[in-house]
């Protein structure tokens, strides 16, 4: 969607003001128009108003104290999706999302929930699913565009700062509402030389003179991307409900040291969500993951779906380390059964 | 010399004859490509037991100028398909990033690819068929080679206008004239392609190659060839003829009754 | 001359550039290269322009900066050259200040070549497109009329390239420090002018490398054996 479609000139209903119905009808006279049972009650009951005073019925006006009640909101949203994380390794990364499984009639292992952006970078959200879906689409969009204008492709640093400029604006105009998902971007830049898209011809056979010595460029990338707009780089993300547990188990790997192998990464990020599920127990989940491993690992540098074998593998050592916490800390009631769930 | 205004930043008359303000005008047709600039020659290709053999050599002429001798013209699309491509580079290179856009959009489902070298043949024809019929034709020769829906070896053309064919054995520009006669007696129809082993078509298309060098004037003695299975592709990118034969020269003595 | 729309190259292809000029049209009759060496990239070119027979700049400069150590050599129309140049100038300083970072002389190569591409049936510039980078070092692209891009270790061009293209393969020396680079060069570019009628005057170079971009410029009246600048 294109931004110029958003009309900046849309007129905000003054918080909190007195005789908001007619003030609204006036200064919106063109604009879609609020069910009037809406106005009412917001009128008559003031009652409601008590989370953000009525500064946080439209993106785009501020409360005194300079908060954005509908991207807070949104943050809410997003505690509330299944957990997503993001583990950057150092011949790799892992994206791996918690999917609640809402309805037994849905079919296993469809809907995914990671998408491929660009053929080296994949995304995955926590929240709204939706507008995970438009975010996936805009991110699509953009390494294209990168792509036909640049002849390479985009690094997920780029990516990561085209989308966070994308859903910052989303926080402006009182036409539209904020992202309700925070997602994380991951990536592999080619650690050798590209070709340009299309190039014929390959220079010196010794290679192209006047090189920088030892410079290393390329390798993982791994961003998280907030309703806000705001986005970081990190050494592994993780966001949606079970986040705390996911980030201190993400804090426990010593990511920053870049030592953790992409085969072992896999195995934490199964352990992760199952981790960060156990707080979520009433509900049913599957494990989704997809990895991007270096241009001499399994994936050559594309972004695809952990193989399921090895997919396989992971969920049972989690399994298996989850039944052991579970002995040491609480005799609990016996777990279900989860390992049948993926296998129908 | 004509000082005035009036001519200032044009041409002199009384060298360049008077100007030809058509030149300015907008009407009349548009005019887009009306020529292919740097070129790649012909490319062959034949059917075998297991698969497909293509090969295309490695020049790109400009005019009759050997300008670039380190072209590639042969592109593997997802392991599965080689698209060998004949005419203009630019527009090859057009295409070639149009396939990269294509694969990546492949990526988006988690299915995987879908797309089989017959696909990817109708997708190809029908954008040169779109083009010329904007009347701005991508000035190509190309060879679609790979396996079908079923698995089976696939082989077919596509050009510039759009014209598609389908036979046991291919081969694009002088390569119709040159190598498809040969081709044609090693595998007739696809019964005998059915029947012919990997060794007997790449010797086939070797062959082939070494008689357009011969006789292709804008041909050259490297060239990429590729070998497409089910267990993938066989790609080779810098390739040089063998086994070529010059020495009868020195039997040849003017251009008749010479002895000496 | 008229402006040929036969559709037919000429057999040799090389006069093709004078053939796409539109009647008048400053012509860069030209020899142009760029070459990779030890350090970076050296690019050269001759000083004459042309129309016609009469010579319009006997001193031109066709060594054009895009980019801080991202340059290019200019041949075919001179304004069309001109116009290209200074649009992916700016694109580039827009790609910069953008993105915080130094454009790669593959971004430079990849508007040029998109310029060239989708304008081919507007357009004769024939372009060389040579920079160096910290990621990739030297690097030099060709151009040439259609729109297609070609990396090559070393790319000659214009009218006076065809007299040289022995003199290249034979010379030609992959890794030659700065002084051997510039003696081949100038070699080059000392038959080219000798050769073709198009091109004459002096000799300019640009060698880019880490330390950035130094000009050289070499005269006909002193044998081209004393370097000016």
């Amino acid at each position: 969607m294109c931004l110029s479609a958003l009309n900046p000139n849309t007129r905000a209903i003054v918080p909190g003001a007195p005789k908001v119905q007619q003030t609204t009808e006036l200064q919106r006279p063109l604009q879609i128009p609020i069910h009037p049972q809406l106005l009412t009650l917001r009128t008559s009951q003031p009652t409601l108003e008590h989370h953000g005073t009525g500064y946080d019925l439209t993106n785009s006006v501020f409360s005194p104290d300079g908060r954005n009640f509908q991207v807070e909101y949104a943050v809410k949203a997003v505690e509330n999706g299944g957990t997503s994380i993001g583990i950057r390794c150092k011949d790799g990364v892992v994206l791996a999302v918690e999917k609640i499984i809402t309805s037994k009639l849905l079919k296993a292992g469809a809907n995914k929930r990671i998408a491929t952006i660009d053929r080296h970078v994949g995304a995955v959200s926590s929240g709204l699913v939706p507008d995970g879906r438009h975010f996936v689409s805009r991110a699509r969009d953009e390494a294209a565009s990168w792509r036909s204008t640049y002849k390479t492709p985009i690094t997920t640093k780029d990516l990561a700062s085209r989308m966070g400029g994308y859903l910052q604006a989303y926080t402006l105009y009182s036409s539209v509402r904020p992202f309700g998902i925070t997602a994380i971007v991951a990536g592999w830049d080619s650690e050798l030389e590209l070709p340009v898209d299309g190039q014929v011809g390959s220079g010196p056979s010794i290679g192209s003179g006047g090189k920088v010595e030892g410079m290393t460029f390329g390798g993982p990338g791994l961003y998280m991307i907030e309703p806000s707009g705001m986005y970081w780089g990190y050494y592994g993300a993780a966001t949606g409900k079970g986040r705390q547990t996911a980030k201190a188990e993400l804090e426990k790997l010593d990511l920053a040291a870049l030592k953790l192998s992409l085969q072992d990464g896999v195995k934490e990020a199964a352990k992760i969500i199952y981790v960060a599920h156990a707080d979520n127990k009433d509900k049913e989940f599957e494990l989704e993951m997809t990895w991007i491993s270096n241009l001499d690992g399994p994936t050559k540098g594309r972004h695809q779906e952990v193989p399921k074998d090895i997919l396989e593998e992971a969920e049972n050592l989690a399994k298996k380390y989850l039944e052991g916490e579970d002995d040491e800390e609480t005799k609990d009631d016996d777990k279900p059964a989860e390992g049948d769930k993926m296998e129908e | 010399m004509n000082h005035l205004p009036q001519a200032w930043g044009r041409p002199r008359d009384d060298i360049y004859g008077a100007y030809d303000s058509s030149y300015l005008q907008s009407h009349g047709p548009n005019q887009h490509t009306q020529q292919p600039i740097v070129t790649g020659t012909s490319v062959v290709a034949l059917k075998f037991k297991d698969g497909v053999i293509i090969a295309a050599d490695n020049l790109a002429s400009y005019g009759s100028l050997a300008r670039f001798t380190d072209v590639k013209r042969l592109r593997t699309f997802a392991d599965t398909s080689v698209v060998g491509f004949g005419g203009d580079v630019s527009d090859m290179q057009y295409l070639d990033r149009l396939l990269t856009s294509l694969d990546t959009e492949e990526a988006y489902s988690s299915s995987g690819h879908t797309l089989n070298a017959h696909n990817l043949h109708t997708y190809l024809s029908k954008v040169f068929y779109k083009r010329r019929s904007d009347f701005n034709p991508l000035w190509n020769q190309i060879l679609v080679a790979g396996l079908d829906g079923e698995s089976k070896p696939f082989l077919a053309s596509a050009d510039l206008l759009g014209t598609t064919f389908s036979s046991p054995s291919l081969a694009t520009g002088f390569g119709a004239h040159l190598a498809q006669p040969l081709l044609r007696k090693v595998a007739p129809d696809e019964e005998a392609a059915a029947k012919l082993s990997k060794e007997q078509a790449l010797e086939a298309v070797k062959e082939s190659m070494k008689v357009l060098f011969y006789r292709d004037a804008r041909s050259l003695d490297n060239y990429s060839i590729a070998v497409i299975t089910k267990d993938g592709i066989d790609l080779k990118e810098n390739e040089k003829l063998e086994k070529q034969s010059w020495a009868f020269a020195d039997q040849i003595r003017g251009y008749g009754t010479q002895i000496n | 001359m008229e402006f040929g729309t036969s559709g037919m190259l000429n057999e040799d292809g090389i006069h093709v550039d004078m053939d796409r000029l539109k009647k008048g049209e400053v012509n860069l009759g030209t020899s142009i290269m760029a070459i990779n060496f030890k350090d970076g990239v050296i690019l050269g070119a001759d000083s004459r322009t042309t129309t016609g027979a009469y010579i319009a700049n006997r001193v031109t400069d066709k060594l054009t900066q895009v980019h801080d150590t991202i340059w290019c050599c200019r041949s075919g129309s001179a304004a069309d050259t001109q116009a290209v140049a200074d649009i992916v100038h700016y694109q580039l300083g827009m790609y910069a200040t953008a993105n915080n970072r130094p454009p790669t002389t593959q971004t430079a190569a990849a508007m040029f070549q998109e310029l060239c591409y989708e304008n081919k049936d507007r357009l004769s510039a024939g372009l060389i497109i040579a920079g160096w980078d910290e990621r990739h070092g030297g690097q030099v692209y060709s151009i040439p009329l259609g729109g297609s891009l070609h990396k090559q270790s070393y790319a000659i061009g214009g009218s006076g390239s065809t007299y040289i293209y022995g003199y290249c393969d034979s010379n030609w020396r992959e890794g030659m420090d700065e002084e051997a680079a510039v003696k081949f060069v100038k070699g080059a570019l000392r038959e080219a002018i000798k050769w073709d009628g198009s091109s004459g005057g002096v000799i300019r170079m640009v060698v880019l490398t880490q330390k950035g971009a130094n000009r050289h410029l070499y005269l006909p009246d002193t044998d081209y054996a004393v370097r000016h600048q």
